[in-house]
């Protein structure tokens, strides 16, 4: 057994720590070799039992969220999830976190974030059709939120645009709880035929190990326990953590990958995430019940002298794992030739059940894999419940109606995002329905085929602070508003849980709350969860040496099928529909933006969620959409109602004319509470609409019709399509443009 | 019409290419791999857009040189026709088939948005399905397509009547200096150029991504139309 050749350090508990192991964990090591580990060992055990690989604070969890549905395929557990969705068709879709490395070096934080996420999709054997991003940044008036909002877009641009899949929607976000810590959630979802899906696990003892992609170089070497801890003030010198993207090699992957898997000689494949060539061997093997062996000396190498460990952990991107079967070798090394990417068998499978690694001829690591995985750390981390926000009490409205509005269309958070789409590529691949912006979901049709998928990302973090419980079954039932209202049918989520740190009781406290309130919703709402990522650690240390945990952001991504895609709807309106409220109101503003911009204060509880109303109420909105009544919809969120219906005006250059609500409560209340499980739609025949409303038992209420150059309000007073779109455009410009 | 498409590593709006000529000709175009050395019986070659070789280099710069070009050049030479969109239009630069250069967008992002072009001649295959002085929207989607020449160059490319397209207002006003009708500030707001036969066109917006009313519309499907109808045979 080789001592490691780069061990100028001891290998021992002080080690184990530098690397982020507890001594208990340390202790578990040295239980399971029977003998101090090799450098190379340690490497292993570290990556696989940090927090990013082992989900130790989160799994037991997660394990309570429901992810079976008849339309399910595959829930989590693989690369990603898979749904059924007609035609013999599966979505193949999930979301992942790449929030530390973006706040480090922020394009490549996020272009690489894009190209991991893309992998996780394509290994299963989709084509990548649409990528969505859900981000989060300080405050616009910190120094430096404009540092990273502009390498964050240039990169998640830069890689999606180059690989030519579209970017067709997500959320931006900003809140001073992000200042030292963004969140970049990156979602991919794929396309594949429901036979031609391809998995992890190994099988075939003596089949060849195939490693495919770029070479290997020293970059990203202890990226996931970086991920897995707190940043402190030398977060800047963790620089060289941070991998480095090539977007034009992933796609020669994508297709050099999706040509093999044309063919019979892919066993199993998975890409090289987080933890490399450690994870992908020793998850595939795992899964499989094998052994696995590894010949370090025959992997594509970018540098000299690299050591077993360095290989063994190193993150360089665009790199794939597969078992092929052996008698297809040279048809799978032509393909590969062909899109001029390294081909290199570096290993078999063995009936030892262990992972083996030699480099030069010496043993490096020996590791059986069964304890690897099974003694694998799992903590029930201790829990403080955060105290129920207090009531709201007496408010005033100093600013009125029309003014309120003014301020709530230009502030950072309703501001118009077009700045940011149109730095990405939403129509390559030419299937691209509705773009960002035009509906409450993108649209997005399978080539050949019928069929749309409608594809959103949602979290309101601020109900989330206040009640973490229902934070996290509003972020779902956004999501599943938000595709009802294209008139698709909702499937399923992929979820990403950005929290701080779970060593916090209060955070694990939000964290748990969360997820109640998530499978709450999603049981409720036959929408289960089919993959995801948690990220926790999102921290960021204050100057005076305390640690500031981020809004706790359970960000959810929605998937649903449209079997017809030509049904979908968006939010823009011809003139002379009625203009109809669905849904309950009861002018709830604790926790609104309106509370927020106008009177500078987060507080009272958020909005409550009645989720058989909203069962109710979007079973109901998809039916008149799919029946043709219904022209336009968009669902009500932040801001309230009158900032939904000032989206409609712009979104389709058509105004609208609004009568006195009468509803016996204050004006601000009604136009800007945040009451849920809300739409507003344009129809032709109201009376229609309203009539089978009430037979299926779903409020409604008629706001007046659109048409005219501008937003009249009840008072008469008009504001023009002109200055509506001049307020709600300003910001990102101003802020990024200076 | 046969039509054919050139793919090259990086080559990503072939897809959206293969469909607009398919809609058009009612048959798929022949997909050409960039090592081949010879082409197949064509009437019209198209290289389409993406970032051939990672638009390292140069945008255009390493796909000029690959196997298939020597092919397209002697058919450009013996009066093929050929159509260059985005990466395609900056590849036709790069060879020395259409004159100039397209540099960094003015504002030094990315930009994917609608534009619209104003047509400056009617008397060309890829013009033919509309008047002079139409103007049509369509989608771009580049980082480089700031067009810009020497000024002899733009002089003989405006006397001899080569600008094909122009980015304009939707009214058809032509601002070279305004960003939100001219958005990556090409010069003269040239937005598509021709060969002196009329035979080779390059333009930077993406005509194929507008010829479906499910997308948003067909405002470019005239070009493929026009192209069917004069290609005919």
């Amino acid at each position: 057994m080789s001592s490691g050749s780069a061990g100028q350090k001891p290998v021992d508990q002080a080690l184990a720590q530098e690397f982020g192991l507890t001594a208990e964990e340390y202790g578990n090591v040295l239980s399971i070799m029977r003998r101090a580990p090799t450098l190379t060992e340690l490497g292993i055990f570290s990556v696989m039992w940090s927090e990013h690989c082992s989900y130790k604070s989160s799994r037991v969890w997660l394990k309570t969220l429901p992810t079976t549905a008849p339309w399910v395929i595959h829930g989590p557990g693989e690369n990603a999830g898979v749904v059924d969705i007609g035609q013999g068709l599966a979505a193949i879709f999930k979301m992942e976190s790449h929030n530390h490395p973006s706040f480090i070096e922020p394009y490549q934080g996020a272009a690489t974030g894009v190209g991991g996420i893309l992998r996780d999709v394509f290994t299963m054997g989709a084509r990548p059709v649409a990528n969505l991003n859900a981000l989060r940044f300080g405050s616009p008036d910190n120094p430096q939120t404009r540092r990273i909002v502009d390498g964050v877009v240039r990169g998640v641009g830069g890689y999606g645009n180059c690989v030519g899949v579209p970017t067709v929607g997500g959320e931006v976000n900003f809140h001073p709880a992000y200042d030292g810590n963004p969140l970049v959630n990156a979602m991919t979802v794929g396309v594949a035929r429901q036979d031609r899906i391809f998995l992890s696990a190994a099988a075939g003892i003596g089949n060849p190990v195939v490693y495919v992609g770029s070479k290997t170089g020293r970059d990203g070497i202890h990226g996931a326990t970086m991920s897995s801890s707190e940043f402190d003030e030398d977060a800047l010198a963790k620089r060289p953590t941070v991998q480095v993207g090539d977007p034009f090699v992933e796609k020669l992957l994508i297709e050099a990958c999706l040509e093999l898997m044309a063919t019979d000689a892919i066993v199993a494949i998975q890409d090289m995430g987080a933890a490399g060539l450690t994870s992908s061997s020793v998850e595939m093997a795992g899964k499989g019940g094998v052994g696995i062996d590894l010949d370090l000396d025959a992997v594509p190498q970018r540098e000299r002298g690299m050591t077993a460990y360095e290989m063994m952990l190193s993150e360089s991107q665009e790199r794939m794992l597969i078992v092929i079967r052996p008698d297809r070798t040279d048809v799978a090394r032509a393909i590969f030739d062909k899109w001029e990417l390294d081909f290199a068998v570096i290993g078999h499978l063995t009936d030892t059940g262990h992972i083996v690694v030699r480099h030069h001829g010496q043993v490096e690591a020996d590791i059986p894999l069964d304890p690897l995985a099974d003694q694998a750390p799992i903590y029930r981390r201790p829990t403080v419940p955060s105290p129920a926000p207090a009531p709201l009490g007496p408010i005033t409205d100093p600013l009125g109606i029309e003014q309120a509005l003014i301020r709530l269309i230009g502030c950072p958070d309703l501001a118009s995002r077009a700045w940011v789409w149109n730095q990405y590529d939403s129509t390559v691949g030419g299937q691209t329905v509705k773009r960002p912006g035009a509906a409450d979901a993108a649209i997005v049709k399978i080539e050949d085929t019928s069929i749309g998928l409608a594809l959103t990302t949602d979290c309101t973090p601020r109900y989330c602070r206040a009640d973490a419980r229902l934070g996290g079954a509003q972020a779902v039932a956004e999501a599943w508003r938000n595709i009802v209202a294209t008139g698709a049918r909702p499937l399923a989520v992929t979820d990403n849980l950005n929290f701080g740190s779970p060593e916090k009781p209060e955070v694990m406290g939000q964290f748990v709350s969360a997820i109640e309130g998530m499978g709450e919703a999603c049981r409720a709402l036959d929408f289960p969860v089919v993959s995801g990522n948690v990220s926790l650690y999102n921290e960021t240390r204050a100057p005076d040496g305390s640690s500031v945990s981020i809004l706790p952001t359970p960000a959810i991504g929605g998937l649903g099928v449209l079997d017809d895609v030509t049904a979908a709807i968006g939010l823009s309106m011809p003139a002379d529909c009625t203009l109809v409220l669905v849904g309950a109101t009861s002018g709830e503003l604790g926790q609104s933006l309106w509370l927020r911009e106008v009177h500078g204060r987060e507080d009272g509880p958020p909005p409550t969620l009645d989720l058989a109303a909203e069962r109710r109420n979007g079973d109901f909105i998809r039916e008149q959409i799919l029946s043709g009544a219904v022209v336009a919809c968009h669902d009500i969120a932040d801001g309230g109602l009158l900032v939904t219906l000032a989206e409609m005006v712009m979104a389709g250059d058509v105004g609208c004319v609004l009568l006195a609500p009468q509803s016996g409560m204050r004006p601000e209340a009604f136009w800007f509470g945040e009451d849920q499980s809300r739409y507003v739609v344009a129809v032709r025949d109201a009376d229609a609409f309203t009539l089978a409303a009430t037979q299926a038992g779903v409020d409604t209420r008629v706001l007046g019709h659109s048409g005219g150059n501008g937003l009249t309000l009840p008072s008469g007073a008009t504001i023009s399509i002109a200055r509506l779109n001049a307020v709600n455009s300003a910001f990102f410009p101003a802020l990024m443009d200076q | 019409m046969k039509a054919g498409i050139v793919v090259f590593p990086g080559t990503n709006r072939e897809r959206d290419m293969a469909i607009a000529l398919r809609t058009v000709t009612g048959r798929a175009p022949a997909m050409i791999w960039h090592r081949e050395t010879d082409l197949p019986d064509l009437d019209l070659v198209v290289l389409a857009g993406g970032f051939s070789y990672g638009d390292y280099l140069r945008c255009g710069a390493m796909a000029a040189h690959a196997p298939i070009m020597a092919a397209i050049r002697r058919f450009a030479e013996a009066g093929g026709h050929v159509l260059g969109v985005c990466n395609g239009f900056q590849i036709l630069t790069e060879t020395g088939l259409l004159p100039g250069a397209l540099l960094r967008n003015a504002a030094l992002r990315f930009l994917s948005q609608d534009c619209h072009l104003r047509v400056e001649r009617n008397d060309t295959p890829f013009t033919r399905h509309w008047a002079t002085g139409d103007v049509f929207r369509t989608p771009m989607a580049h980082g480089d397509g700031n067009y810009i020449a020497d000024a002899d160059t733009i002089k003989a490319l405006e006397g001899e009547g080569r600008v094909a397209f122009r980015y304009a207002r939707p009214d058809g006003r032509v601002d070279p200096g305004d960003r939100l009708s001219n958005p990556n500030g090409s010069v003269n707001a040239i937005a598509g150029v021709l060969s002196p036969n009329l035979r080779i066109c390059g333009m930077m917006p993406h005509p194929e991504d507008l010829v479906d009313p499910l997308m948003g519309g067909e405002d470019g499907k005239p070009l493929f139309e026009g192209l069917v109808e004069a290609l005919v045979r």
